[in-house]
């Protein structure tokens, strides 16, 4: 028997560390050449490492979730034959405590100083900021409290609810009946919290029917920011920080709008997708940018240089089973209702798939997002880093609207836009969202 | 000083249930008056507790001189016998007695606890007179706790005499008996006897029961017993005392008694000392007048001890069993803030009794046999001194002493501790402690006790009862 170690190895694209998204292979368990060991994430890319040799896994250097530089110690393997390391005696004591292991294992494996701060694996968040009260997790909250139910309510006639002296005071203070209250405790002793609990009309003794909403639950579920969830919450965390947002909301009549694309979507040919609102609203994005060339734009804060764009490259932001993602629709000023319904529509699909690639899923200068169909009157968006607008579309109803002396239903939809104002003063803004009213509410417009 | 008094609280004796009541009534901004024919102090501080635990601290101590004398022991020799002087041991107690008394009376004044001296005689449940060495007092009050205590009780055929003594005389002679006869080897008597028998006296019991100490179960009790057969102490077991005759100052008694097959025998005694239990002190102070419910010897009151009058409260003794003085207080404090409007109620899960023997006794919560009655099926683990370092270098190893707990068998909690051993009394806290908090077994098993204690006995038998105590 020896040792073999795996480095993380360099899988392109010039990335200097990936975040492991799980292992396949756990702690102690065995492995064949080429089976995958784990599932590595980059940017974008969900990779598999695949083992070079048979072997058992003897020490892993972090957990899913966890970065992990490029070359760094990674996996232990204990194989048959030849290995590629002597394991010493530290490095030993380190593989059966793998949870301290990054940091020193590197220094006992005798490689040059200086990779080691390379190699260690970067905690989570380094970020310095308010501590986080930890809740203390119960994992085996499911079934512990199933079993408690059954076992805690109604305690057997006669006897004595068990509380400590201090809890039996409180409850006479405050005019209860222990024996109406639910013990948590060992052997279902009441404690303060039960108490608490059944004071704040939470728990009662009488709750052993699992359904019944008046039992508290205190399941604390623990979910790790990991993968696209984390870079989501990077990201959003950085723009929020860096970018003072402008949200401004205006009202569209889209009743003539309306009569268009149901007449369009009743005529149009086999091949051709159906329209929704989308088309028209990059349709009105991309004539509205012709004058309003600083909205399709990407600002470099660092270099403070606004970079505009002659093109209009449109985010679709769209929800996936991992997360938020905004594939995007490159040149739309190229593409007419169609092209670019048909573009929607693909790249959504892709998006929902996985499958969308690396390039479609970067580079746009100005975002849409659409919450439209699940309701809401005002969204605020978050402008898509490092672009300058963002254009949010609302639900779409029927209102009355005073016309000619009388009231008449028309369809009204919401837009609710968000600026960088640090680039967009008001004013322009404004205007922009004027425009795109005006070209939606006479849709002719938009094709002259 | 014939004038009349009003107050918010008035409480009838200053025992331990009384005092205490009086000094919670004060801090809650009451306005107090304690009424006291005696000292402050009551039975426990003047005649029980406090006075027993001198004496037998001083017999122990005469003892264990003693018991260095011949050959020695530890490598420790003392050339002669200790020589007793027992006006002298007696002067030394009364004045624990004293300083303790006078605490406490400095305590109730600290607390604007007005005090008065007397006898109390209540016309009406709120109304009373006392006849103070200043003239008579008429006591109007709005609340009255009631803590007369109790005292021991005589035998009908057996009148206390010169020589037919209670435990009161037992701890004021001053003079060493030869032949102490003890009627009722119940706890007062044990530790009676067992200090007399440990002064020089020849000691004898007269029991009722086949046991001593009917309260504790025989397991505990056996060192005891063994101790009193090691010293020549004989126990009539079953018997039942007859009659007495006296003899006269200096002459002692003779007591008839008859054994388990009604035989009847004679015994000299140059004291009888009988001690039967005690009864609640309900005559004398016109409670018939009062209106309160009794309940056969005892005042009838609640779980916050209200009696049937509305506002007239009793303590203690006066309301029945156990007669002890950490019950009594535990009740007048309750009241006390009952009066003050707080809400309080008396729901103890154990009241932990202790009896001085040698060795001591300990009993906190149900046995085994209690708790089968009760339906309740239990684990039980024992855990001997003799496996204890500490106690071996103490020599209290080999008295058969152990830590014995009960639990339930369903959930591990602990319903009783009992311990029998050397200075077990103060380990008595740490039993009702773990009760009252509804512990179970691992909770006392992984408590790090210290070691070398005493104590580790606690947690090893918790061990013991899971399975896995490590020193045995």
């Amino acid at each position: 028997m020896s040792n073999y170690l795996i480095e993380v190895p360099d899988i392109g694209e010039g990335i200097a560390e990936v975040e492991l998204v799980e292992w396949n292979v756990a702690l102690g368990g065995t492995i064949e050449e080429d089976d995958v060991l784990c599932l590595v994430m980059t940017d974008k890319a969900t990779v598999e490492i695949p083992s070079p040799v048979d072997g058992t896994v003897t020490w892993q250097a972090c957990q899913a979730g966890e970065m992990i530089a490029v070359g760094a110690d990674f996996v232990k393997l204990q194989v048959e034959g030849e290995g590629n390391f002597v394991e010493s005696q530290q490095a030993t004591e380190n593989a059966s405590k793998p949870e301290k292991a990054t940091t020193t294992a590197d220094h006992t494996v005798g490689e040059e100083p200086v990779a080691v701060t390379e190699k260690e694996a970067v905690p989570v968040n380094k970020e310095v900021k308010a501590a986080f009260e930890k809740p203390s997790v119960n994992s085996v909250t499911k079934t512990a409290t199933a079993s408690n139910r059954n076992v805690t309510a109604p305690r057997p006639e006669g006897q004595k609810p068990l509380a400590a002296p201090a809890v039996r005071q409180r409850a006479m203070d405050a005019g209860i009946n222990l024996n109406y209250v639910r013990g948590t405790g060992p052997a279902e002793r009441i404690t303060h919290n039960d108490l608490d609990a059944f004071i704040s009309g939470q728990s009662s003794a009488e709750a052993p029917v699992a359904s019944s909403n008046s039992v508290a639950n205190e399941s604390i579920e623990e979910v790790k920011v990991i993968g696209l969830r984390r870079k989501i919450a990077a990201i959003m965390q950085d723009t929020m920080q860096r970018i003072p947002h402008f949200t401004y909301v205006e009202e569209i009549d889209v009743t003539e709008l309306e009569k268009l694309r149901i007449k369009l979507n009743k005529e149009r040919a086999d091949e051709q997708p159906k329209l929704t609102m989308l088309p028209f609203f990059i349709k009105a994005l991309v004539v509205a940018l012709q004058d309003y060339p600083e909205m399709s734009a990407r600002f470099d804060d660092d270099d403070n240089i606004v970079y505009r764009y002659g093109a209009a490259h449109v985010g679709i932001a769209t929800q996936t089973e991992s997360g938020l993602v905004v594939p995007v629709i490159r040149h739309a000023e190229t593409l007419d209702l169609w092209q670019s319904a048909n573009e929607v529509k693909r790249l959504s699909t892709a998006a929902r798939s996985g499958k969308a690639k690396r390039e479609e899923l970067s580079g746009s200068t100005i975002t849409i997002t659409s919450l439209g169909p699940l309701g809401g009157i005002v969204t605020t968006p978050v402008i898509n880093s490092p672009e300058v607008a963002i254009i949010g579309i609302n639900k779409i109803a029927k209102r009355p609207v005073w016309q000619d002396g009388g009231f008449v239903p028309r369809d009204i939809m919401n837009i609710s836009s968000s600026f960088d104002h640090r680039v967009i003063d008001g004013w322009e803004a404004t205007l922009f969202v004027q425009r795109i009213k005006s070209l939606l509410e006479s849709p002719a417009t938009l094709f002259m | 000083m014939n004038n009349l008094v009003s107050c918010k609280v008035l409480v009838v004796g200053a025992g331990p249930g009384g005092y205490v009541a009086a000094i919670r009534a004060g801090q809650l901004g009451l306005d107090t008056v304690i009424i006291e024919g005696d000292r402050a102090g009551g039975t426990c501080l003047i005649r029980g507790c406090i006075p027993s635990k001198a004496l037998i601290h001083a017999a122990s101590r005469f003892e264990e001189i003693n018991a260095h004398t011949g050959d020695g022991k530890l490598g420790i020799l003392v050339p002669q016998p200790a020589q007793l002087d027992m006006p002298k041991l007696i002067d030394w107690k009364d004045s624990i007695v004293a300083r303790l008394s006078s605490g406490v009376e400095a305590l109730l004044k600290k607390n604007k606890v007005r005090q008065i001296k007397g006898w109390a005689n209540f016309s009406d449940a709120k109304n009373c007179t006392v006849d103070t060495a200043q003239g008579i007092v008429n006591i109007k009050a709005e609340h009255v706790i009631l803590a007369t205590g109790s005292t021991a009780t005589a035998l009908p055929f057996l009148p206390y005499s010169e020589n037919v003594i209670s435990s009161t005389q037992a701890l004021e002679q001053h003079e060493l008996p030869n032949h102490l006869v003890v009627i009722g080897a119940g706890y007062i008597g044990l530790e009676m006897g067992i200090a007399y028998r440990k002064l020089g006296a020849k000691v004898t019991f007269v029991e009722g029961m086949d046991s001593i100490v009917p309260l504790f179960d025989k397991e505990l009790t056996k060192p005891v017993a063994t101790w009193l057969k090691n010293h020549n102490v004989e126990i009539e077991y079953s018997a039942r005392a007859v009659s007495v005759i006296e003899h006269g100052t200096g002459e002692g008694a003779t007591l008839t008694y008859s054994d388990k097959n009604g035989i009847e025998h004679s015994i000299h005694g140059d004291k009888i000392l009988v001690t039967v239990g005690r009864r609640p002190n309900t005559q004398g102070y016109g409670l018939a007048n009062m209106c309160v419910d009794m309940d056969g010897a005892f005042v009838k009151v609640d779980n916050q001890c209200r009696t049937a009058m509305k506002n007239v409260w009793a303590i203690g003794d006066l309301v029945g069993e156990p007669m002890l003085a950490h019950k009594a207080s535990a009740q007048g404090e309750m009241v006390a803030e009952i009066i003050s409007g707080l809400k309080r109620e008396f729901n103890p899960s154990v009241i932990p009794a202790v009896c001085f023997t040698e060795p001591e006794l300990v009993g906190v919560g149900l046995t085994a046999v209690e708790a089968k009655s009760q339906g309740i099926e239990t684990l039980v683990g024992k855990f001997p001194f003799a496996a204890i370092g500490k106690a071996l270098a103490m020599e209290a190893g080999n008295d058969g002493g152990f830590v014995r707990i009960t639990a339930r068998k369903d959930n591990h909690v602990v319903i009783g501790i009992h311990a029998v051993g050397a200075h077990v009394a103060e380990l008595s806290n740490q039993f009702a402690t773990a009760i009252e908090m509804g512990a179970r077994l691992e909770d006392l098993a992984n408590t790090i006790h210290v070691h070398p204690t005493l104590g580790e006995a606690t947690m090893e038998a918790a061990m013991l009862t899971l399975g896995h105590a490590i020193h045995i």
